[in-house]
């Protein structure tokens, strides 16, 4: 009995991402109107949604960055509201806006970035070594980022958003402007890191790719509307993919896109 | 390596490798003190001057001497008759013909009197004022030096009377203006840019998410601008010294004390523009045409402050460069001891942690 109780409140413990009726107006505009779901650890969480359907808004509580009007959030086991500062030193983010500097060197960036996050001289030698023998960069490794392909760059700040291991990494449509082969090579990364126990909350406007998530949610003018794995959402919707899933619900939207 | 290291390092390497920037902000200001320092200038050097001496006597040889020996002007002719002077305006050989009366100095001697004529190339009426002024005083000086010795009133008349400070020191005047002006306009530009451009780039949002305070990424900003425009203030304070010949009348420590605190309130008044605006285009046109025109009209770099209508005058205090200014000039040109800059220190230490102040309040203020 003991036991079991035992791993019950591991298995509570798990879940990375709490959040209960989070709200966020601004003003008369309510742009995340009472959103709850809970995401555990290693899982691949996908946000989906229109433009101005409220998906960045929402992103931007769960990263510290914007505080909630109401609700509450849990991140890395954190309060959302009073702790951003600890939520901060355990996320990793990286934008659909680029994530490195372009006028700095591939192991220069990794350094930066691993230094903001407070790792130790030493880690960020030995872990640098590794990382790029794992991405194949290691000609790369003193060559501008600017010079990189579009590819690389991409798979680069992946990596760099998870150098100091952060419990959750928050993807802000990362693969825009990519090829699907790419986009694959990618994906491949998120599993990797997903394997290794690090959260995925990733959003995205490619459909293909909302069928590599473990589970995925769908936002309509601030609320969120479906909330299931993707075989399950095809299941209810009588869809054939995402796409159609994602259209049936969208289509309900009287929001204008920004 | 501490984060905040690690960040001052990186903007170290931004402007190490963006050669032709890094070169801009070291170039503009050695430039600009040049051209400001002798462009703005009302001081006229060796005008070119054509005696007319029918008299040729012990006063009007005296008088000669004088303007020989100043570095305002050069005697280039002696003419010797009122047709010649007309050749020399037409041969543009002269910008001013002195013309003595005949037997000028028994006139003096005996009726206390005597006229000099003093014919200027009012083609540049600016110019004409300006050295029908320089030559008047060298009269009236010539003047006193006869009074002296007589105790008699002896007057010679060009009429034209004293306008002008003698020693014509005035011009150093605009030297501390022109520091004050260019160490404000690049510093602020510098830090404006440097943090707009990251937003631009979307890495903004990186730092933001990141454990780093906002408090510590503007520091980090600043350090490495801060070092840059300290680079400037020894190449414009060389410049001033040893190309613009203007000394350092005060002490030279009290002086980089207060072009320190200068820079600094400079580099908050850049971060305060980078927090206004999302494009780098912006931000400049922001701290340099925007800040230019009051910092050179208000600042008492050029004109008197003292001159300005009340509320003018009131509004020329929020300039930080007037106060810097002022100090400069009372420590390099005045020769005055740190101690009585005390005012314009407290003011702009003010300045720096109100600009400070704003700006961490209108960072934050951007991530909600």
């Amino acid at each position: 009995m003991e036991n079991l109780q035992h791993t019950d409140t591991i298995m509570q413990s798990t879940k990375v991402i709490e959040v209960n009726k989070l709200v966020k107006r601004f003003g008369h505009f309510t742009a995340v109107d009472h959103i709850s779901f809970d995401v555990e650890k290693g899982e691949i969480f996908g946000f989906l949604g229109a433009n101005g359907a409220g998906k960045t808004t929402a992103m931007r509580m769960l990263c510290g960055l914007s505080k909630p009007t109401e609700g509450k959030g849990n991140v890395a086991g954190f309060d959302i509201e009073h702790q951003s500062e600890q939520v901060k030193k355990n996320i990793g983010y990286m934008s659909q806006k680029f994530s490195l500097y372009n006028d700095l060197k591939v192991w220069e960036n990794i350094r930066l970035f691993a230094g903001i996050y407070g790792m130790k001289d030493q880690d960020i030698k030995e872990k640098t070594a590794l990382l790029l023998e794992q991405l194949h960069f290691e000609k790369e490794r003193d060559v501008l980022v600017k010079s990189l392909p579009l590819g690389m760059k991409q798979k680069l700040a992946f990596s760099v958003a998870i150098f100091h291991t952060p419990k959750v990494v928050f993807l802000d449509e990362p693969t825009g402007g990519v090829d699907p082969a790419t986009r694959r090579q990618f994906w491949e990364l998120i599993y990797d890191a997903a394997a290794k126990g690090i959260t995925v909350f990733v959003t995205t406007h490619y459909m293909d790719e909302a069928e590599y998530c473990n589970r995925v949610s769908i936002m309509v003018d601030g609320r969120i509307e479906a909330l299931d794995s993707p075989q399950n959402l095809k299941t209810a919707f009588e869809a054939q993919n995402m796409d159609e899933v994602f259209q049936h619900l969208a289509r309900k939207a009287t929001r204008k896109a920004d | 390596m501490s984060p905040f290291l690690s960040f001052i390092q990186k903007e170290f390497h931004h402007i190490f490798r963006d050669h032709r920037t890094m070169l801009i902000l070291l170039g503009i200001p050695i430039i600009e003190v040049i051209l400001f320092g002798f462009a703005i200038t009302t001081e006229i050097k060796n005008s070119k001057i054509a005696i007319f001496d029918p008299s040729n006597d012990i006063a009007t040889q005296r008088i000669i001497e004088r303007f020989k020996a100043s570095d305002y002007f050069d005697v280039v002719q002696y003419v010797h008759s009122s047709k010649e002077i007309q050749q020399v305006f037409r041969q543009n050989k002269a910008q001013l013909v002195m013309a003595f009366d005949e037997r000028f100095y028994e006139t003096l001697l005996h009726t206390g009197k005597a006229n000099i004529q003093l014919i200027a190339d009012a083609t540049d009426p600016n110019t004409a004022t300006t050295i029908t002024n320089y030559a008047s005083s060298i009269i009236s000086s010539y003047q006193q030096e006869l009074m002296g010795q007589n105790k008699v009133p002896y007057q010679i008349t060009p009429v034209i009377k004293l306008l002008y400070n003698p020693q014509m020191k005035g011009s150093f005047n605009f030297v501390p203006g022109v520091l004050g002006m260019i160490l404000l306009l690049i510093s602020a530009m510098m830090t404006s840019i440097a943090i707009v451009r990251e937003k631009e780039i979307g890495t903004m949002e990186i730092l933001l998410v990141s454990p780093m305070n906002p408090l510590a990424i503007i520091l980090a900003k600043m350090v490495p601008y801060f070092l840059l425009s300290c680079v400037n203030l020894t190449t414009v304070l060389l410049i001033s010294v040893f190309v613009l010949h203007v000394p350092i009348a005060g002490s030279l420590g009290g002086l980089i004390l207060v072009s320190l605190i200068f820079l600094l309130v400079s580099l908050a008044l850049g971060m305060l523009v980078s927090t206004l605006t999302d494009s780098q285009l912006v931000a400049m046109l922001m701290s340099s045409a925007v800040f230019m025109l009051p910092v050179i009209l208000l600042s008492g770099m050029i004109y008197p402050i003292a001159n300005m209508p009340i509320w003018l005058q009131w509004l020329s205090n929020i300039i930080p460069a007037k106060w810097y200014i002022s100090a400069v000039r009372s420590i390099m040109i005045e020769g005055l001891n740190i101690t009585f800059v005390f005012k314009e220190i407290m003011v702009l230490i003010l300045m720096f942690v109100i600009l400070v102040a704003i700006s961490l309040k209108k960072f934050k203020v951007r991530l909600e």
